[in-house]
Order: C-alpha cells, then sequence, then structure tokens
C-alpha cells in the first residue's frame, strides 16, 4: 500500500460520504469540473453527477446561505470556501444563521453542514490566502470547528464531520495538503472532542491542531538533543474540546506550551491556557506559554517565515518554561 | 426531520446552467403595477392575469386581511402595554402579503422577515408564536416543516439565500414546490438579496421573490435606496422576470403572484414580485416616523380602518412566562459540548440560590 497525501485523504473521504450517503451534495467556487484549486473535490462531479457536486457563482455567503436551505429541505450540503481569508464575505450567514438555526428554531431544524476551509500560511501566497480565522469560529456557539493534522485523521474527521448533525467548520491545513501517510482502511476514526498524544513525553506539553502539529513534532524531535522528551498533543477539534486528555498531560509533565499560526493576543491558545490553569493549577511548574504568529496582519510571502512559528520558536519556549524551576 | 432526499430523485438532471440567456424584454416590468381593483373597488380584467378565486376563497382573502389588521394592532397595543419588547407592525401591507401568500399551494414554502404577519397567518402559524418572538420568551416557536413558514430572518434580506437554496434544493430533488421569499425593498440593496437572486438564476431554481416594496427601509426612502428605476427592473440582471402589483389591491398581489408561482412550478425558473405598498407605521414600535416624512404623505396612503376582536390573543401573550432558563442550553447543538454539562449545572445552582 503506497501512501497518500491529505488532500488525497480528503478526497476519498468526500468520496465515500457522498456513495454512501445520496444526500450528500459538495458544492461551492471551482469545485466541480475543476476539482477545486486543491483538488480536494478532484472528479466528485464525473462520479456523482452536477447535482451532487457542482460550482455556484462567485458568492461565499450565497454558499453558506443557500446550505442553510438546502439542509433545512433535507440536504447534507457540503461546501467549500476557497480560502480562509474569503471566508469573510460569508460570515454573518456563519455566525447569524449557520450556528443559531437550531437554538432559533427551538430544535425542529438541525444544520448537518460542513464548510470546509483551506486555512493557514506557509505556501507562499498572496494576501488573504494565508489566514487562521478559527478564533471567530471557536467564539461563535452553535458551530463545530475541527482541524486535522494527519492524511489518516483528515479521513476520518471529514466523515465524522459530514455525518454530524451540527454545523462544522472543517479547517484544512493546506500547507500539509501534500504530507503523506500510509493509511490502514478501514480507517478507524478517532471521534470529534478527543484530543490524541501523537507522541508521548514527560519534559512538556506541546498543544497543536492542524498545520502546527507537524511543526510540533518536528520540534520535539530536534528537543531531543538538548535532553528534552516533548509529548505533543494533537487538540483535532477546537470545538468540542478535549479537556481531559488536556489536564491529563499537563498533570504528567507539568508544563504546557499551545502553538497555532494564528496571532497569540486572544487566540485559540489563549482558552487553553485559561482552562490549563484553572484545572492544572497545582501541577503546572510554570506558566502555559503561548506560540504563535505575531499581533499582526499575515505578511507577504517573503516575510511569513519570520511570522509563523517554527521548531526554533517552540523550542524558545520550552526553554522559557524550563526556566522556572 | 423530513425524509433524506432519495437516490430516485437525485437522478442525473442538470441544473440548467449555462442554458441560454433570455431576451431582455421578456422580462421587464410592465409600465405601471397591475391593478384589479380601482379605488372604488370595482374589479377589472387585466390581460394575462386571470383571476381563478370562487367567492368562498374571495371571502379567505378578506377575512385573512381583517384578521391581519386586527392582530396587527393588537400587538401594537401589546407592546405599549409593556407585554412586547417591540414589534413591526405590517400595517398597510395586508394585501400584498395576503393575496401573494395565497398564491403558494399547501406544499410550498414561505421565508418570511419579521414583518410578515399576513402571510403567516395565510399558512395557519399561530399568531402567539410569532408575538413570542416579539415579547422574547423564545426566538422562534413553530414547526417550520408543519406550515411551510420558515424562521424569520432580522439579519435583512438573508432568508433570501435560505429561501434560494431551498429552491434548489427541490429541483435537484426534483419535487413539485415552490418556494416564495420575502423581502422588503430595503433588503434589495443587500448583498444577500442580490446573491439569492442570482443563485436561482443560474440554478433555475423555483424561487418567487415578493418584495414588497412599501417605500421605507426605517427612515430611509426609496429613491436613497436604489437608482433602478423600479425594484422590478432589477430582475433583469438576473436573468428572470420582474413583474408589480399594487400591493394594496389584494387581488392584484395575488393574480400576479400566481403567475410568478405557476411559471416557477412549470419549470421555468425564479421571478420578482414587487408589491408596491406603503408601511403605515413606523418601522417597528420603537420608531417615530414624524421624524422623516410628513403626516400628508401617510393620509395619502391611508385606507379604511376595519375592526374585529383579538381576545384570544391577548390572553396567549398576557403574562406568558419565558421558558425554563436551563432550555437555554437544550437546542443549541445535537451533541451538545462537554462544557454545557457544566454551565448548566452553574444556571441551576444560580437559579437555586434565587429561590426563596
Amino acid at each position: 500500500m503506497s501512501p497518500i497525501t491529505m488532500a488525497q485523504a480528503l478526497n476519498t473521504a468526500l468520496h465515500d460520504a457522498m456513495a454512501e450517503d445520496e444526500g450528500v451534495v459538495v458544492y461551492g467556487e471551482d469545485v466541480g469540473v475543476l476539482g477545486g484549486v486543491f483538488r480536494i473535490t478532484d472528479k466528485l462531479q464525473d462520479r456523482f453527477g452536477e447535482t451532487r457536486c457542482f460550482d455556484t457563482p462567485l458568492a461565499e455567503s450565497g454558499i453558506v446561505g443557500t446550505a442553510v436551505g438546502m439542509a433545512v429541505y433535507g440536504y447534507r450540503p457540503v461546501v467549500e470556501m476557497q480560502f480562509d481569508g474569503f471566508t469573510y464575505p460569508a460570515f454573518e450567514q456563519l455566525v447569524s444563521h449557520l450556528a443559531k438555526y437550531r437554538n432559533r428554531s427551538r430544535g425542529h431544524l438541525s444544520m448537518p453542514v460542513v464548510v470546509r476551509i483551506p486555512f493557514g500560511g506557509g505556501i507562499g501566497a498572496v494576501e488573504h490566502h494565508s489566514e487562521s480565522p478559527e478564533g471567530y469560529f471557536a467564539h461563535t456557539a452553535g458551530l463545530k470547528v475541527a482541524s486535522p493534522g494527519t492524511p489518516s485523521d483528515a479521513y476520518g474527521m471529514l466523515r465524522e464531520a459530514i455525518a454530524t448533525p451540527d454545523p462544522v467548520i472543517f479547517l484544512e491545513p493546506k500547507r500539509r495538503y501534500w504530507l503523506k501517510e500510509e493509511i490502514t482502511w478501514p480507517v478507524e476514526g478517532t471521534p470529534f472532542g478527543r484530543a490524541v498524544v501523537r507522541r508521548g513525553g514527560t519534559t512538556a506539553s506541546l498543544f497543536a491542531y492542524g498545520p502546527m502539529v507537524r511543526t510540533c513534532l518536528d520540534a520535539a524531535e530536534a528537543g531531543e538533543a538538548e535532553g528534552w522528551d516533548l509529548e505533543v498533543v494533537d487538540l483535532r477539534t477546537l470545538v468540542p474540546f478535549d479537556h481531559d486528555t488536556v489536564t491529563d498531560s499537563v498533570r504528567r509533565t507539568g508544563r504546557g506550551i499551545v502553538v497555532h499560526e494564528a496571532p497569540v493576543f486572544a487566540g485559540f491558545g489563549a482558552e487553553l491556557a485559561a482552562q490549563v490553569s484553572q484545572r492544572c493549577f497545582y501541577h503546572l511548574e510554570a506558566p502555559v506559554m503561548r506560540v504563535g504568529g505575531f499581533d499582526l496582519p499575515y505578511p507577504p510571502a517573503k516575510l511569513e517565515a519570520y511570522h509563523l512559528p517554527d521548531v526554533d520558536r517552540i523550542l524558545d519556549a520550552v526553554e522559557r518554561s524550563l526556566s522556572y524551576v | 426531520m423530513s425524509d433524506p432526499p432519495t437516490s430516485h430523485a437525485l437522478s442525473p438532471h442538470s441544473p440548467a446552467v449555462g442554458a441560454a440567456a433570455p431576451d431582455p424584454s421578456s422580462l421587464l416590468p410592465d409600465d405601471e403595477p397591475v391593478q384589479l381593483l380601482d379605488d372604488e373597488g370595482v374589479l377589472h380584467e387585466v390581460a394575462g392575469y386571470p383571476l381563478d378565486l370562487g367567492a368562498e376563497e374571495l371571502r379567505q382573502l378578506y377575512r385573512h386581511m381583517v384578521l391581519t389588521r386586527r392582530l396587527d394592532k393588537q400587538a401594537i397595543n401589546l407592546q405599549r402595554q409593556g407585554q412586547l419588547g417591540v414589534y413591526a407592525s405590517c400595517l398597510g401591507q395586508e394585501a400584498a402579503q395576503v393575496g401573494s401568500a395565497w398564491a403558494g399551494a399547501a406544499q410550498d414554502w414561505i421565508w418570511p422577515s419579521y414583518r410578515e404577519l399576513g402571510a403567516a397567518l395565510v399558512r395557519g402559524v399561530d399568531p402567539a408564536a410569532l408575538l413570542h418572538v416579539f415579547r422574547g420568551t423564545w426566538l422562534g416557536d413553530w414547526d417550520p416543516r408543519a406550515t411551510g413558514f420558515g424562521l424569520i430572518s432580522i439579519p435583512i434580506g438573508t432568508q433570501a439565500l435560505h429561501a434560494a437554496g431551498y429552491a434548489m434544493a427541490a429541483r435537484f430533488d426534483g419535487a413539485d414546490l415552490v418556494v416564495l421569499s420575502y423581502l422588503g425593498d430595503g433588503a434589495t440593496s443587500e448583498g444577500d438579496a442580490h446573491e439569492a437572486m442570482n443563485f436561482t438564476g443560474v440554478f433555475q431554481a423555483p424561487c418567487v421573490f415578493v418584495v414588497q416594496n412599501n417605500h421605507y427601509a426605517i427612515s430611509v426612502p426609496l429613491a436613497q435606496q436604489t437608482h433602478a428605476p423600479t425594484i422590478a427592473h432589477k430582475a433583469v440582471g438576473y436573468g428572470m422576470p420582474g413583474l408589480r402589483c399594487d400591493g394594496n389591491d389584494v387581488l392584484a398581489s395575488y393574480a400576479v403572484t400566481k403567475k410568478a408561482v405557476e411559471r416557477a412550478r412549470d419549470g421555468q425558473g425564479p421571478a420578482l414580485v414587487e408589491a408596491v405598498t406603503y408601511r403605515m407605521e413606523g418601522h417597528t414600535t420603537a420608531d417615530d416616523p414624524t421624524r422623516y416624512r410628513s403626516d400628508a404623505e401617510t393620509a395619502e396612503w391611508q385606507g379604511d380602518e376595519v375592526r374585529t376582536r383579538a381576545s384570544q390573543l391577548r390572553e396567549a401573550i398576557y403574562d406568558a412566562p419565558h421558558g425554563d432558563p436551563l432550555e437555554l442550553f437544550e437546542h443549541v447543538y445535537v451533541q451538545p459540548p462537554a462544557s454545557y454539562d457544566e454551565q448548566r449545572a452553574q444556571l441551576r445552582a444560580e437559579l437555586e440560590q434565587q429561590e426563596p
């Protein structure tokens, strides 16, 4: 069995979900004939026809707003925002309708909708193509927020997202689309709301999701040279959030470092740090460190390496944590 | 939940993407709004807009208009008494709403704004359920699937996309179903209304946009809302016909909407109906229209008042308690996050502390 990329895993997940459930429809900009700008929807229109996978006019609010209507009708729309920075025209439909519809209807109308968003930087893209908007959505009650860090998880998590009766913001780490993994089929998916320890360790706990899972694993490997045994926890879903795995990890290591590409200020790391400080106060040897992008608009491509967290920035944070003795 | 669409229903039939663009002259509205009843109430035949209603249905139209007006006035009074937090009156728009909604069949859907009491009554929505939204007992408390009357949308024009999506779904599913999307004149300036009309045009979805042009978006008059000749002219840009009717003429509102509905049901795609009417009250009970329009202008639109009883509504609203605060956690998710257990317990403890 040859390894497959995360992009292929996502494509396979869409294919399998559409084959299994005829109510699943995939639509967005350029997802039909072209197969998506990242080819995540490649050949789905060929296989399932133009009413199951189709291109829409170029209008993100329209894509999400019609998904609300299609979900009320009984379909399970899986829609694509072409890039993170193009999600904002749909913000009102996401926040005011998709997230609130079930509650507003007193439970009459559920929203089994997945909004796929290629997100994050590191691919040398032009402006508006490298953003990390997860904080907005994690802060919005009614939405689930998921981001896979590995190809096999990308498959399992997208399948679960589509099967979930609640709306899911599915953030695909675009710099990891080409990350390869040998996948054992069928994938035994880990459910939403459960974090996974990708690497056990004793020195400190690194927490990440999506694109930074790989970076943290690289940091943990590099940390061995310092004699550090770093644990890496893949959060997988920000909502629902797995308190148990996170607190268990910190109680064992006594130190937590949360890593994301998004700016640190008011980022998801702040939520994790607050949760850990409340739940693990007497186990903590140091404050929870936050590693992320600077509090800046996303920089031009040639400067993104200075903005994004990398192995060195993560190991510096480990060192700062260890300075509390 | 309704049954999911079936494989049979999803058999390949291409959305009419790429169909030849229609001749624009065929999409243009008439020079004047269609009127079947003149100012004296005399019925005139208008070519292309036949009236297919018998005496009983005409009585029903009248009954629903009277009911709408009486309940609307009752709602205003309830707000004045402090029973409702706010209310958006449809006084003056009864004919536009009742007539257009009457054009829908039982299986058709209406996606309303927040000023649609008349349309709601036609669909059999309990008016008390509608007023609970304005009282704040809950955010929406009728089953849209049982009534074909969707949730009201307060963010302007956003419901047009839900209507468009529902109509697209119906088309892909091969269902015999037309969607009526209710908007105001102000909403036609919103991006979502534009996107909805564009989507339904591209996908030839069975959606009729019923735009009640009541001449005001809160205080901003139509002339500052659009430079289009009429709202109906906007339809041409989406490749759909724009129709206009006298929105204060219930029969014209019915006949013109019916024409659009039948066309959509026949697979000919969406249409826009502009019902020209007037908002007699302020935007809501919180508004003061004397700041932006004259009494003389309002008087020009003034019609006869009709009175009937609405005591049942009062009973349903007077001192209606809000729901159990713990229910706030019930409907957000099908699968709520674990934090809800803690937060629900916290609220429960706080409630217990408040007990005397």
